[in-house]
C-alpha cells in the first residue's frame, strides 16, 4: 500500500491537471438605439489537484468571435483605363467579429500544429476550404480580408491583453465595437504550456437587439409590405409637417 | 451623439445624419432635385452598407419632396397633368431598371455600372446645362441681343397624341414626356436616385417647359418614383433603415423649406448654372474614382444566410 501510494506521488507531476474555470462579467448584450458598444470581462482561475509542473510557464489565450457568414471578396484591376472589379473568391465562413488577447505573444506560446486543430489565430478562425483551387491567388484574398476587417476594428490581436497573477488567476478585457451584428458570440479560454493547449473552456454571449430596434427588424423581415409603407407614411407626414411648420412660424 | 442603426446594424453620430440630411434637403429644395445623386454617396462615405443607402436615400427623398412639393403647390407651379404622364412613362422604366440593377448585381459589376452612369449622365447633363445657361446669361446681359422666341416648334408639337398642358402652356404630344419619363424611371432605379437631375433639364430643353414649373413638376413625380422604389426595395431585399430615414428627414425636410426660400431669391439662370456646377462636381469626383488606383483594391460583400 505505502509502496503503491510512493509509487504514485512519482509519477504525479506527469499526471498533473491543470483545469480552467472562468466566468465572463455578462453573457447578454442588448442591442439598443443608445447601444455603443459593450466591455466584456473575462475572469478564470487555473484548478489544480498537483503542485505546479516545472518546465514552461502557463499561458492564457483568450478569444471572441461573432456568427460567421459567407463572405465574397472582389479585387480590382485595371482594364481600359478603369479600376474594375476583375475576380472574386468566397470565403466559405468568416466570423463577423474576432478578437484575441493573450499574455504573451502568440508564436511563442502556441504550435502551428495546435493553432490548427483549436483554430485560433486570425487566419486559421477564417474557413476558406477549396479556395486555393478556385483561383491560383486565393491567399492574397483571405489576407485582404483580414486586413479590410483589422482596419475597421472588426479583427484584433493583443497580445499581452490578458494579465495572469501567481500562475493562478487571470482577466481580460474584450471590447465589443459599436458595429455589432446580431447573434451568438463565442469566448474560448485555452490554457497552454510549451505551445500545446493542455485545457479549454468555451462560454456564449447572447447578443441582442431589444426595444424599439428588436420590433423596427422583425417589422422589416416578416412584414416589409407594411413595414415599407409605413417608412412611405412617415416620409410623407414628415415632408407635410414641415411644410405646415415653417408657414406658421412665417406667418 | 451615438445611435445604432437597427436594419444598417452600424453606429452612427446622430449630427452627422441631421447635417447631411440637412445640406441634401437644401439642395433639393432649391434646384427641385430629389438630392439622392448627392445623399447616396454620402451615405456610403459615412460607412452605411451601399444597399441600404441607395433603399434609405430613396425614402429619404420622398420626404423632402412632399416638403418641396407643397410649397410649389400654394405658388401654382406644380404641372399635375404633365406629372401624372411622366409618371406613367417612369414606373415602367424604373420596373425594368430593377431588373437590370439586379442582374448585375449578381455578375458583381453593379458598383461598376452605378459609377459609370453616374459620369456618364451626370457629365452629359451638367456639361449641357452649364453651357445653355451661361449662353442664356450672355444673351441677357448683352441689350439689343434677339430674344429667345417664346413659342418655338419643336418635335413635341409634330407627333400625334396632343394634349394641353395648361399650367405649362403647352400643347404637345404624350409621346415625348412617357418616353422622358421611362428614361428617367430606368436610371432613377439603376443609379439609386430620384432622376431629377435628369428631368429638370429634359423638361426645360427637350419639352419646352417654363422653369418656374419644371421644379414643382419634377418634385411631384419623384415623390411617387421614390416611394415605388422604397417599397420595392423594403420588399425584395429588406434594406430600407427606418431609424436611418428618420434622422435624415428631420434634417432634410427643413433644409428643403429654406432652400426653396433661397431658390426664389435667385434667377433662373443662376439656379441652372449652380445646379450644372454641383451636378459636374459630383460626375468628376466619380470619374476620378475610377480612374486613379484605389488605395484598397479589395472589397467585401457579406452574404447573408437565409
Amino acid at each position: 500500500m505505502i509502496r503503491l501510494f510512493a509509487f504514485l506521488m512519482m509519477i504525479a507531476p506527469a499526471f498533473a491537471q491543470e483545469t480552467v474555470v472562468a466566468g465572463l462579467s455578462q453573457t447578454r448584450v442588448s442591442i439598443t438605439a443608445q447601444f455603443q458598444g459593450s466591455e466584456i470581462l473575462v475572469y478564470g482561475a487555473v484548478k489544480r489537484n498537483a503542485p505546479e509542473p516545472e518546465g514552461p510557464p502557463l499561458q492564457v489565450i483568450i478569444t471572441a468571435e461573432g456568427p460567421a457568414m459567407p463572405v465574397m471578396v472582389r479585387s480590382k484591376d485595371r482594364r481600359f483605363g478603369l479600376w474594375v472589379n476583375t475576380s472574386a473568391v468566397q470565403i466559405d465562413q468568416a466570423p463577423s467579429f474576432y478578437a484575441i488577447a493573450t499574455t504573451a505573444p502568440l508564436p511563442q506560446i502556441l504550435t502551428e500544429t495546435e493553432d490548427l486543430r483549436h483554430r485560433i489565430s486570425i487566419p486559421r478562425a477564417i474557413r476558406a476550404v477549396g479556395v486555393a483551387a478556385e483561383n491560383l491567388d486565393a491567399p492574397s484574398f483571405t489576407e485582404a480580408l483580414i486586413r479590410i476587417r483589422a482596419a475597421s476594428g472588426a479583427y484584433g490581436m493583443r497580445e499581452g491583453a490578458v494579465t495572469l497573477s501567481q500562475d493562478t488567476l487571470f482577466r481580460a478585457d474584450v471590447a465589443l465595437p459599436a458595429n455589432l451584428t446580431e447573434g451568438d458570440y463565442r469566448v474560448r479560454i485555452f490554457l497552454t504550456r510549451g505551445g500545446v493547449v493542455i485545457d479549454s473552456l468555451e462560454s456564449t454571449i447572447n447578443v441582442r437587439k431589444e426595444g424599439l430596434e428588436r420590433w423596427l427588424t422583425n417589422l422589416a423581415r416578416q412584414q416589409p409590405l407594411i413595414y415599407g409603407l409605413m417608412s412611405l407614411l412617415i416620409a410623407v407626414v414628415a415632408g407635410w409637417a414641415a411644410s405646415v411648420g415653417f408657414r406658421l412660424l412665417r406667418a | 451623439m451615438q445611435m445604432y442603426l437597427p436594419i444598417a446594424e452600424v453606429s452612427v453620430n446622430i449630427f452627422v445624419l441631421l447635417g447631411l440630411g440637412g445640406i441634401v434637403g437644401f439642395l433639393s429644395g432649391m434646384f427641385g432635385v430629389g438630392g439622392g445623386f448627392l445623399i447616396t454617396p454620402l451615405l456610403f462615405f459615412i460607412g452605411i452598407p451601399p444597399a441600404i443607402a441607395v433603399a434609405t436615400g430613396a425614402n429619404q427623398v420622398v420626404a423632402s419632396s412632399v416638403s418641396g412639393v407643397l410649397a410649389h403647390l400654394r405658388r401654382r407651379t406644380v404641372d399635375f397633368r404633365m406629372g401624372l404622364v411622366l409618371l406613367a412613362g417612369g414606373l415602367a422604366g424604373s420596373t425594368l431598371g430593377i431588373g437590370v440593377f439586379a442582374r448585375f448585381s449578381a455578375a458583381g459589376q453593379v458598383d461598376l455600372l452605378i459609377q459609370l452612369s453616374y459620369v456618364l449622365f451626370l457629365g452629359l447633363i451638367g456639361a449641357l446645362m452649364l453651357q445653355e445657361s451661361l449662353r442664356a446669361l450672355r444673351r441677357a446681359t448683352r441689350p439689343g441681343a434677339k430674344p429667345r422666341r417664346s413659342h418655338e416648334h419643336l418635335l413635341v408639337h409634330r407627333l400625334p397624341l396632343k394634349m394641353k398642358f395648361r399650367t405649362s402652356g403647352l400643347y404637345i404630344s404624350v409621346i415625348p414626356p412617357v418616353c422622358v419619363g421611362a428614361l428617367v424611371g430606368f436610371l432613377a432605379a439603376i443609379m439609386g436616385v430620384g432622376g431629377g437631375f435628369i428631368m429638370v433639364p429634359a423638361m426645360i430643353y427637350v419639352l419646352g417647359m417654363p422653369t418656374k414649373v419644371v421644379v414643382g413638376t419634377s418634385l411631384f413625380q419623384i415623390i411617387f418614383i421614390t416611394g415605388f422604389t422604397t417599397v420595392m426595395h423594403a420588399t425584395t431585399s429588406f434594406s430600407v433603415d427606418m431609424a436611418l430615414a428618420l434622422l435624415l428627414i428631420i434634417g432634410g425636410v427643413i433644409g428643403a423649406q429654406i432652400g426653396a426660400q433661397a431658390g426664389l431669391k435667385l434667377k433662373a439662370e443662376q439656379l441652372r448654372i449652380l445646379l450644372a456646377l454641383l451636378v459636374l462636381a459630383v460626375a468628376a469626383k466619380i470619374a476620378l474614382d475610377l480612374v486613379l488606383q484605389p488605395a484598397e483594391l479589395y472589397s467585401l460583400t457579406p452574404m447573408r444566410l437565409p
